[in-house]
């Protein structure tokens, strides 16, 4: 739990103040109020001593803890870097959406154009394949043949050049996964700064916790439940739909759910 | 067959269009979300819309509604293509009178089984 432990000199406290308490017990059962008086103002100093020296800590901490959120730019090369990537870690992932969009249109142009190249090699060489089917039947009579003769000429030549250019798309479609790569390490270093973000805040909490256990503030639960919204949220891609009973796992789930709903 | 296909990221309403392209349905438009889909809808003559769902702006379930409640548009066919995939989120587009859902990633046989199966229902109930 944050802020449950015990904090430091607290058995000496307590031991403080059980010795004060059974003096003062005393001195109220001999009727000696001034006594008694002062042993409660040693009571309460040695309670605020003890707070003020808890808030102390504390205050350090949660200085110390805030110092390293901040990385001091003036420090060294390795703090300067981990800045500029705290300040542009929006920029990083933007360029990965750039990234990955420049890909993806490189590579639907050349699915766009490669696809009418294989359709026109296609349809000639079916076109040619009915005709050579006649030839074999030797139903194709001579004017035909030199036609055919000279189609298949332009065809060889015409497939031998197409059969390159496809090639060469295919090509270009493999150079264009590169972003998998740079996206890759981009995100990469956005994870770990993310991680030491999460450590850093975790440190942050866990020092808030103790100022709360010290000060007896406590959360309502009420502050949790104001987290929850009615209102339908779109999240986007499921990144671990398996895991989780309220998501389908995949297009048979939503068919499943939309046929018992009457679809 | 007029389609109009909503998404707010290029490369996928150019995918949706390269498959419907591949199913014979060459006549397409494109809108990057529901407040410039909408305007479209309304002057447009459009047979289906295939939409996102989340998009800024007004998202795609946002239009499903508008849609449903505009007197000229309610019976145009939709088709939803989404990565959004709770089981709340398909009851609510089923509740709101989608004709169709298709989970992302997707693929061309799965659109495909789907707008074929929408446009057997409009059929049969014409």
């Amino acid at each position: 739990m944050l802020g449950a432990e015990n904090f430091e000199g607290q058995t000496e406290l307590l031991d403080e103040l059980k010795d004060r308490a059974r003096a003062l017990v005393e001195q109220l059962e001999r009727g000696d109020f001034p006594a008694a008086a002062e042993m409660i103002r040693y009571i309460n100093e040695a309670r605020d001593r003890s707070i003020y020296r808890e808030v102390g800590k504390l205050t350090r901490g949660l200085h110390e803890a805030i110092v390293n959120f901040q990385i001091d730019s003036t420090s060294s090369d390795f703090d300067r870097d981990r800045i500029s990537k705290m300040a542009n870690a929006q920029e990083r992932l933007d360029y990965v959406i750039n990234l990955t969009q420049k890909s993806a249109d490189k590579t639907m142009d050349m699915v766009e154009q490669g696809i009418p190249v294989a359709e026109r090699l296609g349809a000639s060489a079916t076109a040619l394949h009915v005709d050579w089917q006649r030839l074999l039947r030797r139903e194709m009579k001579p004017d035909e043949f030199r036609n055919f003769y000279h189609r298949i000429d332009q065809f060889l030549g015409g497939a031998t050049q197409q059969s390159n250019e496809l090639a060469e798309k295919f090509h270009s479609i493999l150079l264009a996964q590169d972003f998998q790569d740079l996206s890759g390490q981009v995100i990469k270093k956005v994870i770990t700064l993310v991680q030491e973000v999460e450590a850093r805040l975790v440190e942050l909490m866990r020092v808030a916790g103790q100022v709360e256990h010290l000060t007896g503030i406590f959360r309502t639960p009420d502050a949790d439940k104001l987290a929850d919204t009615t209102d339908t949220v779109a999240e986007g891609p499921q990144i671990k739909a398996h895991e989780r009973a309220d998501v389908v796992s995949g297009q048979d789930d939503v068919d499943d759910l939309l046929s018992s709903l009457g679809f | 067959m007029k389609i109009l296909i909503v998404d707010d990221f290029s490369t996928m309403r150019r995918i949706i269009k390269n498959l419907l392209r591949d199913l014979g349905f060459t006549n397409t438009s494109e809108a990057d979300d529901g407040s410039s889909a909408l305007p479209m809808l309304q002057n447009g003559n459009f047979d289906f819309l295939v939409t996102d769902w989340n998009m800024p702006g007004m998202t795609g379930i946002d239009l499903l509604k508008a849609v449903r409640a505009d007197d000229k548009l309610k019976n145009l066919p939709i088709l939803m293509v989404t990565a959004e995939a709770k089981r709340d989120q398909i009851i609510e587009a089923a509740q709101a009178g989608v004709n169709g859902y298709v989970v992302k990633p997707f693929t061309a046989a799965v659109l495909k089984e789907k707008i074929e199966k929408i446009f057997e229902r409009v059929d049969a109930a014409k």
